[in-house]
């Protein structure tokens, strides 16, 4: 008997057709527990690194994690991996909402897509029946609509479905693959999704899932509560309302947008407006945002209320979560909050990154001021902001005309354009468009964690140590009195002593070997979230979450029945990044590749960041170019990686 | 036959404050598995969430009394705008839908407010407050009344299905291969 997890994948083959039912090796479950962890394995194990991201070779896998369905609250995250598009390096982007419990109460940890459909299909998983089913009819649908249209298509309004839309199908490098509240809209897995031909997955279950030692799991369920609601009652004083609380940023929640609108850029990531929040605007935004929020949702088992539905009149309804609602309306400079709703709906049926897209978009229309892009690049664009906008947005998602170049992101975009359009494209780590940030004094732990970040976005990163010092000493100790998360006592000194100004502020404080210290506690409770299917909301991205290194062991050893302790669990965290480092560093990554934009900090210290650098990779055990050592592989079970990096003269005699 | 008071357990239903989560059917589905909380699956809850998040409709319904034939309403509620089904505030566990019965043997399913525990664990799950357990005391006649046990109404549903006396047929066959 498999506790916690299933045991089961679904295999299925595109270009076959075939459905196969296999159970998995327990092994795996041991050395990476489940979600991100087993999906890398995978990855590493049978896409061989020269397969194209849009090759019928490449895998597709939406992986549960392993608390997912137990009563673990917030564990509900989908992991999609795949090879990216856009970066070209393994991409993984997560979802949340209700797909992953459900996969597991129908049977299954992982369902695992290779080759292509010849034509457009959605998969039906009802328990043990798994059907691949013609999806001629949903061609061109929305990504919302399509999940609807299937429930009724199949009369089960219970069945939980993650759908593509017209970028997906068209293959643009943003688009996402979305489910009800959630969406996994990092990295391009919608367009390889849709190159495989797969419009949606429906998933209905309806059987038992199992605890190895139910009366302990359900006592740390209960403890865990216990802490949500205490802590909710009790937001941490001195840092902005959305990193007060709980929760993934509550921007459904919060109407006070002062701290974005005012420190983020609009447009093309250039211009800061810094007295942008009036009271007027505030005014005018709360009546925005109450107007279209009909109610606050969340995802399965967990009480926070991240996620909002938007109904506005002359639209359909949708539904969104986090920072999305401002990433159109500062891009497009609109000021108004209202088009930031009514352009996401659009986007969010077409299916498209949040984050990436109005960035794209933005670096177009600088170009067209700049005359790299011409009047006929926009022939029958209108010329109001927001205008402008809707159209290039349709023109993105059908690949017409300019928006065909524009489709691959702003990397790919800018060099296939030329005449020096790659300064435009200035706020790309890795090939990735970033959150618009632009900040003067360089934080020596944001630097190691933009740089290193596989997944080539920060807040899949950061969390735990606050983002900036306190004022006061007393601010200070008050905070580190309940800190019970720390790994080490240490960590409450650094930030004791961590100033505003002066010797003991950035960016020479944190100190290098404390930078690479912080970081790595930082992303150890990521890596175990995303093994997990933790939500980073409830656990590795707030300050003081209920879910932390001391109680995680706790909770996957009672599901699982594995007896894993807090050294155990760090050794699991180690070899899943170092796995998926592995995967990357055989992709081509280079220490080259691993730097902010440029212009992220105004003041910036060459000589400083990379002595972060080479303590960050010393500190993992990896060689000056990033590279994971013969001995620091093998110490983590992956002396078979050791020896293919070997093998391919990645690894060379150190 | 004199009069007593009782306490009995209502739980206020607070559709607003619902937030969708199902936490409800999790608890609820893991409290009454066998060993307590060993398994969950939310096909086999008690309360069941009806959620609709496009219409915004989310309603949160108890199981009640088996019903051993669907009944003749038809009728649609519209609510604030939102039109409700026709069997949406209904507790039955009945044969014109899937809601309230075990998954593999479909026999049916009805709430017991979680007696032994201080409160339904629903109530206790859901700390958005949609869910709210309230005590009032009632006059009722101190003859023990008899209330139908998970077995008694499973049984009842079989013997809807193939009559009372195949049953005891099976069980006396049954207990002779003991």
């Amino acid at each position: 008997m498999r506790y916690a997890e299933t045991g089961f994948h679904l295999e299925i083959d595109l270009s076959r057709g075939s459905i196969e039912r296999v159970e998995s090796d327990p092994k795996l479950t041991t050395l990476y527990l489940g979600g991100l962890g087993t999906n890398a394995r995978i990855v590493w194990d049978r896409v061989p690194p020269e397969t194209e991201p849009f090759s019928p070779d490449n895998l597709l896998i939406f992986g549960t994690g392993l608390l997912c369905g137990t009563p673990a609250p917030g564990a509900n995250r989908t992991i999609v991996t795949t090879y990216s598009p856009q970066t070209l390096l393994m991409a993984y982007s997560m979802m949340g909402g209700f797909w992953a419990p459900e996969l597991k109460y129908a049977g299954y940890d992982k369902v695992i897509f290779r080759g292509k459909s010849p034509k457009l299909i959605y998969l039906w998983i009802h328990n043990d029946k798994v059907e691949i089913r013609d999806a001629a009819h949903l061609h061109g649908k929305g990504a919302v609509e399509t999940q609807e249209l299937i429930r009724q298509e199949l009369k089960e309004p219970n069945a939980q479905v993650a759908a593509i839309g017209l970028a997906g199908e068209n293959r643009v490098y943003t688009a996402s693959i979305e489910h009800g509240r959630s969406s996994a809209s990092r990295l391009g897995i919608g367009a390889v999704m849709g190159d495989k031909g797969i419009k949606a997955v429906a998933v209905r279950g309806t059987k038992d899932l199992h605890l190895a030692r139910p009366e302990e799991f359900m006592k740390l369920c209960n403890e865990v509560m216990h802490y949500i609601k205490a802590r909710e009652d009790k937001p941490i004083p001195g840092v902005m309302p959305i990193l007060a609380g709980l929760g993934s940023p509550q921007e459904m929640l919060h109407i006070d947008e002062k701290w974005h609108t005012e420190n983020f850029s609009w447009g093309n990531s250039r211009v800061r407006r810094k007295d942008f929040w009036t009271k007027e605007v505030e005014e005018k935004w709360k009546e925005s945002q109450l107007g279209a929020r009909t109610r606050l949702i969340s995802c399965y088992n967990c009480p926070m209320k991240c996620g909002a539905i938007i109904s506005l009149p002359g639209m359909s309804t949708y539904m969104m979560k986090c920072f999305t609602k401002l990433t159109y309306t500062m891009a497009a400079f609109v000021d108004d909050l209202d088009f930031g709703f009514r352009i996401a709906g659009r986007a969010t049926e077409y299916g498209v990154d949040g984050f990436s897209t109005p960035q794209i978009m933005a670096f177009a229309f600088e170009l067209k001021e700049a005359g790299i892009l011409t009047d006929k690049d926009f022939a029958g664009c209108p010329s109001d902001n927001e205008g402008k906008f809707y159209w290039l947005l349709d023109r993105i998602v059908r690949r017409e005309g300019i928006g065909d170049v524009l489709a691959n992101g702003t990397h790919w975009a800018a060099k296939q354009i030329g005449k020096g359009a790659e300064a435009y494209a200035h706020n790309n780590i890795k090939k990735h468009e970033q959150l618009p940030l632009k900040l003067g004094m360089l934080n020596p732990v944001y630097f190691l964690m933009y740089c290193t970040g596989e997944k080539a976005n920060i807040t899949q990163i950061e969390g735990q140590f606050p983002q900036a010092p306190f004022l006061t000493m007393e601010e200070r100790e008050d905070f580190v009195k309940d800190w019970i998360h720390v790994p080490d006592e240490k960590f409450k000194q650094y930030l004791l002593d961590w100033e505003i100004r002066g010797e003991r502020s950035n960016p020479n404080y944190p100190t290098v070997d404390m930078s690479a210290e912080i970081v790595d506690w930082q992303e150890m409770m990521h890596y175990i979230d995303d093994a997990l299917g933790m939500c980073a909301g409830l656990s590795s991205f707030p300050l003081k979450p209920p879910y932390h290194i001391h109680n995680l062991p706790h909770f996957i050893s009672a599901a699982t029945g594995l007896d894993i302790d807090e050294a155990g669990l760090t050794q699991v965290y180690n070899r899943n990044r170092n796995l998926i480092r592995a995967i990357n560093i055989r992709r081509g990554l280079k220490r080259a590749d691993e730097k902010p934009p440029e212009d992220h900090w105004r003041k910036r210290f060459p000589e400083l960041e990379e002595k972060l650098l080479d303590r960050y990779y010393e500190f993992k055990g990896w060689n000056h170019d990033g590279i994971p050592t013969r001995e620091t592989l093998r110490a983590l079970d992956l002396g078979d990686v050791a020896e293919d990096l070997g093998r391919r003269g990645i690894i060379t005699n150190e | 036959m004199s009069n007593v008071t009782k306490k009995v357990r209502t739980i206020k239903i607070d559709l607003d404050k619902c937030n969708g989560c199902r936490a409800c059917e999790m608890i609820c589905s893991a409290s009454h598995a066998n060993p307590k909380y060993s398994s969950n699956n939310p096909e086999r809850s008690r309360i069941r969430l009806i959620r609709h998040p496009i219409k915004d409709v989310y309603l949160p319904v108890y199981a009640g009394e088996y019903a051993g034939a669907e009944c003749a309403g038809r009728d649609k509620y519209v609510i604030d705008g939102k039109e409700y089904d026709e069997c949406a505030f209904c507790r039955a566990s009945c044969p014109s839908r899937t809601l309230f019965k075990e998954p593999d043997s479909g026999l049916p399913l009805k709430c017991d407010m979680c007696e032994g525990e201080d409160e339904p664990l629903c109530v206790k799950w859901c700390i958005n407050d949609a869910l709210v357990c309230e005590e009032r005391e009632e006059e009722a006649e101190e003859a023990e009344e008899v209330k139908p046990g998970d077995m008694e109404m499973g049984l009842e549903s079989l013997a809807d299905k193939y009559g009372l006396q195949k049953i005891m047929e099976t069980v006396a066959r049954m207990s002779k291969k003991g």
